[in-house]
């Protein structure tokens, strides 16, 4: 089965390379994957969206519309895309960011401060990477191996001491309670 | 090989490059600027050209020069785009000459907006300019086609002397997936009508499209239409899945066969018996292909991100016998797996 992965928030928390780095991280495990940005005027000022399909079958639509799996960073992307997960779906929202307006009995929820997490560790900007570990933990798409894989491909080579601190993201969101 | 991530755009631009091609002209317009971006990095490295020229119209142009020096040349636009090159697309037809026309399309019609659609069939199959003439037109369906079609349209164009257009849309253009690129081959088509200097050894190539004499101009045009019977016999390319015993056949091209082919698998596990057709070749269109894939259906159903604009196509193809239907959205809104499968559980049971 694929999992279809759905990630959301505002321009310039990192959606997209959240997205990025579990679908690397699919490329260096050798699962299919797909990776698809939204663009045009939601990238400017409003929300940014990011679909991400990893699994064992070749992927039909790249367009993620009912994920198994929902990060979220902002309240604009929870109110917009909550109905849409799957029943029995995680979601997985920075709760320093979305204020939970509406809950759901059928889905796993797990609430992380990551934005707060991130100042509180020096790791401003990485709230994204953080939730993303928690996400991680918690579905058993990838090993910490295969992550760091996934990393290592996604930083270039002239920016290897961000490689570190995303690791370090990583764990700290894999750790949260 | 290695396998890398790319986007559909950027898969566009290295294929190309690898292809041979030496030229790239272009003009900015969402959502294809990722080729662009990427061949003005890459081509100085290869000492080919990247020029960003000052519109659509003034870039078709340039390839049409470089074309008729035998160079391999591309241009690239999104559907409004490809209208504005539409003249110089004809010109390059009637001028015998080969180049690679990239049309990542999005909603139309007019300025339309920019998210992804398959809107623009009808021009790219019936009517990329004036004139009698074609055009090959491919249509991926993932990165990885991106690639190995572009490949294959510098060649088949070099083979033909024509212009061939990649179809794709602005889902496949921005969409990452792995792929593999081949080595590059040496081009080995025969380019003794380029205009690229006699030297005082042999008489001027002339590369012309005015003809004022009526009998002259019937003559070049009826030489084309003879090429373009190889064509439609040689150079058909399309996909079945599931056929053999199917009730239904889906049709579908580019992103809408993906999302068509979840369709019909999902389709399957409830007990109907769906297929999907993919022509990966749009003009020449695989009608033999189809009548094929399509012997056991009792229904065909077109799934596009357009109006139907296949669906005459499919009519015509299977001659009217059996029952064809459509399914589409369109203005950029892509069709989810579940609405195909809807559409299919309403059509099945009927016979």
């Amino acid at each position: 089965m694929n999992k279809e992965i759905l990630l959301a928030g505002f321009g310039g928390q990192g959606i997209l390379f959240a997205g990025k780095v579990l679908a690397y991280s699919g490329l260096e495990a050798g699962r299919e994957i797909s990776w698809l940005p939204s663009y045009g005027p939601e990238m400017r000022g409003g929300t940014a969206n990011c679909s991400v399909v990893i699994g064992d079958e070749p992927v039909g639509s790249p367009l993620v519309t009912e994920p198994d799996i929902l990060l979220v960073m902002n309240t604009p992307s929870y109110d917009k895309f909550i109905g849409a997960v799957k029943k029995g779906g995680k979601v997985f929202a920075d709760t320093s960011m979305v204020d939970i307006s509406s809950q759901r009995e059928d889905i796993d929820f797990y609430g992380i401060p990551a934005t707060g997490l991130s100042g509180e560790n020096g790791l401003d900007g990485m709230a994204n990477i953080i939730l993303l570990g928690r996400a991680l933990k918690e579905s058993g798409l990838f090993t910490l191996e295969e992550v760091t894989a996934g990393l290592e491909k996604c930083i270039p080579a002239k920016k290897k001491n961000l490689l570190e601190k995303n690791l370090e993201a990583l764990k700290i969101g894999m750790k949260s309670e | 090989m290695e396998k890398v991530l790319m986007k559909g755009n950027e898969a566009i631009a290295e294929a190309a490059v690898r292809a041979g091609c030496k030229c790239y002209f272009g003009y900015p317009i969402t959502p294809q600027s990722e080729i662009s971006a990427y061949l003005s990095k890459k081509m100085p490295l290869v000492g080919g050209t990247f020029l960003q020229a000052e519109s659509e119209i003034a870039a078709i142009n340039m390839v049409l020069g470089a074309a008729s020096t035998g160079t391999r040349a591309m241009t690239s636009s999104s559907s409004p785009g490809i209208s504005l090159k539409s003249e110089g697309i004809s010109y390059i037809a009637a001028s015998d000459l080969p180049c690679v026309i990239i049309n990542v399309q999005r909603g139309g019609p007019g300025l339309g907006g920019i998210q992804p659609s398959q809107s623009d069939y009808w021009q790219a199959t019936k009517g990329l300019g004036h004139g009698d003439f074609h055009v090959l037109v491919y249509a991926p369906a993932s990165v990885q086609e991106m690639a190995d079609l572009v490949i294959r349209a510098f060649d088949k164009a070099e083979e033909y002397r024509m212009p061939a257009m990649i179809l794709a849309d602005g889902l496949l253009g921005q969409m990452m997936e792995p792929v593999v690129f081949p080595e590059i081959r040496e081009n080995s088509h025969d380019k003794s009508w380029a205009a690229d200097g006699h030297k005082n050894k042999r008489e001027h190539n002339i590369i012309n499209s005015l003809f004022l004499q009526p009998d002259v101009l019937e003559n070049s045009v009826k030489a084309r239409y003879e090429r373009y019977k190889t064509v439609e016999e040689k150079e058909t390319v399309a996909e079945s899945y599931l056929c053999e015993d199917a009730d239904i056949v889906v049709c579908a091209f580019g992103a809408s066969a993906r999302i068509a082919k979840s369709a019909v698998a999902k389709a399957r596990e409830k007990g109907i018996k769906a297929g999907l057709f993919r022509p990966v070749t749009l003009y020449p269109f695989p009608e033999r292909e189809l009548r094929e894939a399509s012997k056991s259906a009792k229904k065909l159903l077109s799934v596009e991100m357009s109006m139907g604009q296949m669906t005459d196509d499919l009519r015509l193809a299977i001659n009217c016998e059996k029952p064809v239907e459509f399914f589409g959205r369109t203005g950029g809104i892509i069709p989810t797996p579940a609405e195909v499968l809807k559409k299919l559980e309403e059509m099945g049971g009927e016979w």
